[in-house]
């Protein structure tokens, strides 16, 4: 049997009418079937436009003061402690005028400055160098500013260490879990070959609390939205002088630094 | 010849079928989550977050989905679908009351020859029997 020309437009039309018909039946059909949402936000916990932190070194003055603030971090995100420098693992961490602001070295600053520790940890930059490195995007950046880890997604490449200019991440060269004074049950350990940071805390905030080193300061390290201009952080970054690490990279850290040295600071 | 041909067809048949001969009559029982821990114990209705077919099938998925809403969302609050709310956590959540792990998690993971890896950084509780 075969069709003529017109035989087949006809078939063709009627064909294609009933199939827009039907496909405008069913989304009609289905228009009431939305999927519920089920995940929902704590709704205790705390939220921000960016979320940063403002570190007031004049409030850090004996190595208890460093030890306190690095301890609360470090015991409740089980983070291990190696004898091998070359393995370490560090959230938060300290280190030397020189060394944590590059580019501002200055001979003449004094014995204290010269002799001072600073407390570094992850910048949270609003513009993470990291995450544009992340071939996975194990690393990625919150609507609220804080560069998370996904440690289910890392592959270990280290593509975010090397791009880090602040050195806030570390590998798990071994497995941590030997090397964990005392292990916190809530929280994850990590495994080996993944990279770690600190993270602002996002579990502390989802339950309201706020970051392990924050509370345990007292109120050297002032943590806050820096998105919003009547937080106490933006007040604080507003009323001193304050630097960021490496500013001219580019990556906008979300840490600021008031360095203090006495009277006229 | 043929003999040799004959005798090594049949040391062959055995050894391939070996395996099931050596099962067979055997009971392929299997295996049953263990509910026993103190927590569940406690609970007036033994009920876990979904209903019990649902979570036998699903629960990968539905771990999968947890964390992504965790870790990437920031979404800590799950809404079952009786409507009562709960905390989505492996560790604190699930292992809180499921605290047998040896006896809940890994006698079927076994079974089924799966080896997932939660537990490569997830802590698993203490276990203690009671």
């Amino acid at each position: 049997m075969s069709i003529n020309r017109r035989q087949f437009l006809k078939i063709a039309g009627i064909s294609s009418i009933l199939g827009l018909g039907s496909a405008a039946a069913t989304t009609g059909l289905l228009k009431g079937r939305l999927e519920a949402v089920q995940d929902i936000p704590s709704p205790e916990g705390l939220t921000a436009k960016r979320w940063g932190m403002v570190v007031d070194m004049s409030k850090f003055k004996t190595p208890a003061d460093y030890q306190r603030v690095i301890n609360a971090c470090h015991s409740i995100h089980n983070v291990p402690t190696f004898d091998n420098n070359k393995d370490e693992v560090k959230w938060i961490w300290t280190d030397d005028f020189e060394h944590t602001f590059p580019g501002h070295e200055n001979g003449f600053k004094g014995e204290e400055m010269n002799e001072k520790k600073f407390i570094v940890m992850c910048n949270h930059c609003a513009m993470p160098a990291c995450v544009r490195v992340c071939p996975t995007k194990a690393t990625f950046k919150r609507k609220d500013g804080i560069v998370m880890m996904d440690m289910h997604r890392c592959i270990g490449c280290r593509f975010c260490m090397a791009a880090c200019p602040f050195g806030a991440r570390s590998f798990n060269w071994r497995d941590p879990r030997p090397f964990i004074k005392e292990t916190n049950p809530n929280y994850p350990t990590r495994t080996k070959g993944v990279v770690e940071k600190c993270t602002f805390c996002t579990e502390r905030l989802e339950k309201g609390q706020l970051p392990a080193c924050a509370e345990e300061s007292a109120g050297g390290l002032v943590f806050g939205d820096i998105g919003d201009p009547n937080s106490e952080a933006r007040k604080l970054i507003a009323k001193h002088f304050t630097i960021r690490r490496k500013p001219e990279l580019g990556t906008e850290p979300s840490v600021y630094y008031i360095i203090g040295g006495g009277e006229n600071a | 010849m043929s003999g040799k041909i004959i005798a090594g067809l049949i040391i062959f048949v055995a050894l391939v079928t070996f395996p099931f001969i050596y099962n067979v009559g055997k009971a392929n029982t299997v295996p049953e989550s263990n509910l026993d821990t103190p927590v569940i114990k406690q609970m007036a209705v033994k009920q876990c977050i979904e209903p019990r077919q649902f979570m036998r099938a699903e629960h990968m998925q539905l771990l999968n989905n947890w964390r992504d809403s965790v870790v990437r969302s920031g979404n800590r609050i799950y809404t079952a679908s009786d409507g009562k709310q709960y905390s989505m956590s492996l560790q604190n959540t699930c292992m809180n009351c499921h605290s047998n792990k040896k006896e809940f998690c890994d006698k079927c993971h076994n079974y089924m020859a799966v080896n997932p890896y939660c537990f490569d950084c997830h802590l698993q509780p203490k276990e203690n029997k009671s």
